[in-house]
């Protein structure tokens, strides 16, 4: 959970939590950098607070006449196994190949 | 400089007068590419051994003819099949498509030369095509300048003159933005009218794909043949797509045009205001009624673009793991260090800036205050919009507040940055139609952009005004003078 100390300050700590969630490592440099601009932008935009929205439906989907699609589920041919691990990083016996996921004992 | 690969027409009677010779025409069209291209930089990179392998295959070939022999600039986030699709990041550097998009796939076919590489902001987050790792796009007009973004490849291969036609992608204004600022004609379709199947995603509730061009009728041909149902595209609208063509040379007279006033206030220059106004006499004088009208909420476009578009560009660009396809950081560690540092690495600023926005106005406790909040002022826009069309047929704005900066001007404030979507952004957050075609020149005599926008699926009403403005004008006559004339021996045949 992300401190609320005040909505209008955004601290390094608020950017190393979201730069974790999002999987991103940063430096210090571009910790206080992004803490800048973050702030920046976020005071901007809390200028969406003024509309009165008292019972407005968000938007959902931007041309309200579309419905769900749905289609058959019936088997098709689809990419083979070598066009999906073509661009892979590193692979190995058909499958994706990435770093020990369980740590050795 | 105006050349014969200015327009579809002129590049289809070059192509057919090579005839069999065709392979080498490309080749020679290729050297003029290099020559245009040095100073602007339109395109982030060019496999040529591919374009002549695939004009090889063109000769004679039984396909379409609408684009026959035409090279066609394809933006670098449109997947085209076993060609680098870097969306101009190292994220993607070497990444190439087991498919093509939707949309090359209808170009193809209509014997279009595919042209892939046009350089563009990475993952397209930026105004400016300066975010692009293969450095930034020179304005045709003056290489000082920035070309507009992110298709700003798109826009100034197509000014330079070194190809008739190309697609870009418009989330904010990434079509329009760019063609007002190099004085050709972008479009964007009504979200769901052009299938999004193989372009990358940046935003997939705003996201559409368009034609940028030289003048109003390839706009009008390359939309009738991009559009249509394609069911990869759960979003694609099953809707007949009417001949767009059919539109050109209509007059004018009676058609409903609505000014809103909140378009002319703000940070708009001087002379776009005067380019501007003089265009809505022109259109007064051909028989269009004008009349002044209010989306009161434009004023909240920006910041609800920036919530909504940074959000759903987080969840987008998640999938980019180190893992299936893409970058991969060669530093040690287990899965979890490769996801970190592989996004580390892989991603540029922007990217990062706008992952991190769009993930904190996600996380539990802000979801409410920014995000949802944001989709209610949305359905606000929506409503303005709506209202108008009930008493005018198209609204007439500028596409930009100001003429194209200075390059480097505006990189190290992301907000000031992100205003240069003020006029754009509304369009793609209510999913309307929009037009931008040339309307003369402001400051530093750089092109000035004319925006028309339409309910949805009524591209035929802004092709009609669009051009009836063309004809009767004679702005789109106006090239820029960098870029080298082919006319003479050097590209002959």
């Amino acid at each position: 959970m992300i401190e609320r100390t005040s909505d209008k300050k955004i601290t390094r700590d608020t950017v190393r939590y979201v730069a974790d969630l999002a999987r991103i490592s940063l430096g210090e440099e571009e910790t206080d950098i992004f803490r800048e601009h973050l702030e920046q932008i976020l005071k901007y935009v809390e200028q969406l607070e003024e509309v009165d929205t008292e019972n407005v439906i968000p938007t959902t989907h931007v041309l309200s006449s579309m419905k769900n699609i749905f289609r058959e589920d019936i088997p098709a041919p689809s990419i083979s196994p070598e066009e999906a691990l073509s661009n892979a990083p590193d692979k190995a016996d058909g499958f994706f190949k990435v770093p020990r996921v369980i740590k050795e004992r | 400089m105006k050349n014969k690969f200015s327009t579809i027409d002129s590049c289809k009677h070059w192509a057919a007068e090579a005839g069999p010779g065709y392979p080498e025409a490309v080749s020679r069209w290729l050297d003029h590419v290099r020559d245009t291209d040095t100073d602007i930089k339109a395109f982030a990179f060019i496999d040529t051994e591919k374009v002549k392998e695939r004009a090889s295959l063109n000769v004679g070939a039984g396909r379409g003819e609408r684009l026959r022999g035409v090279p066609i600039g394809i933006k670098n986030n449109i997947c085209v099949r076993g060609a680098l699709t870097t969306c101009c990041s190292e994220m993607l550097r070497e990444f190439r498509p087991v498919y093509d998009a939707h949309v090359v796939e209808r170009l193809e076919r209509e014997g279009a030369l595919i042209v892939e590489g046009l350089n563009m902001d990475e993952f397209a987050f930026g105004s400016s095509c300066e975010t692009s790792s293969f450095g930034y796009t020179r304005n045709p007009w003056d290489i000082s300048r920035i070309p507009g973004g992110s298709s700003g490849g798109a826009a100034a291969a197509v000014a330079s003159g070194s190809i008739p036609a190309s697609l870009g992608s418009d989330t904010g204004g990434s079509i329009r933005q760019p063609a007002a600022m190099c004085g050709v004609v972008g479009l964007k379709p009504t979200y769901g009218r052009v299938s999004r199947y193989g372009l990358i995603a940046f935003a997939s509730s705003l996201d559409q794909i368009g034609p940028i061009t030289r003048n109003v009728s390839d706009s009008a041909l390359m939309l009738e043949i991009i559009s249509g149902y394609d069911k990869r595209d759960s979003t694609s609208v099953d809707l007949e797509v009417g001949k767009f063509t059919e539109n050109l040379d209509r007059d004018i007279k009676g058609l409903r045009m609505g000014v809103p006033e909140e378009y002319f206030t703000g940070g708009i220059s001087p002379g776009v205001r005067s380019r501007v106004e003089e265009a809505i006499s022109v259109m007064e004088g051909l028989g269009a009624e004008v009349t002044r009208v209010s989306l009161p909420h434009t004023r909240y476009a920006v910041s609800c673009y920036y919530v909504v578009g940074p959000a759903e560009a987080s969840s987008n660009l998640a999938r980019f793991d180190g893992a299936h396809y893409g970058y991969r950081s060669g530093k040690p560690g287990d899965t979890t260090d490769m996801y970190f540092n592989s996004r580390d690495e892989g991603f540029g600023d922007e990217s990062k800036r706008r992952v991190l926005l769009g993930t904190y106005s996600l996380s539990s406790g802000y979801y409410g205050k920014y995000y949802l909040k944001a989709q209610k002022v949305r359905t606000r826009i929506t409503e303005d919009f709506l209202a108008a069309f009930e008493k005018c047929d198209c609204l007439v704005t500028p596409t930009t507040p100001t003429t194209a900066f200075g390059i480097g001007e505006k990189t190290r404030d992301p907000l000031e940055m992100y205003m240069s979507d003020v006029f754009t952004s509304p369009a793609n957050l209510a999913g309307i139609p929009a037009i931008s075609l040339p309307c003369g020149t402001a400051e530093n005599d750089m092109p000035v952009g004319l925006q028309l926008m339409a309910a949805p699926f009524r591209e035929d009403t802004l092709i009609k005004a669009a051009h009836a403005f063309e004809r009767n004008t004679e702005h789109h006559k106006r090239y820029p003078l960098s870029g080298k004339d082919p006319g003479g021996q050097d590209v002959e045949g």
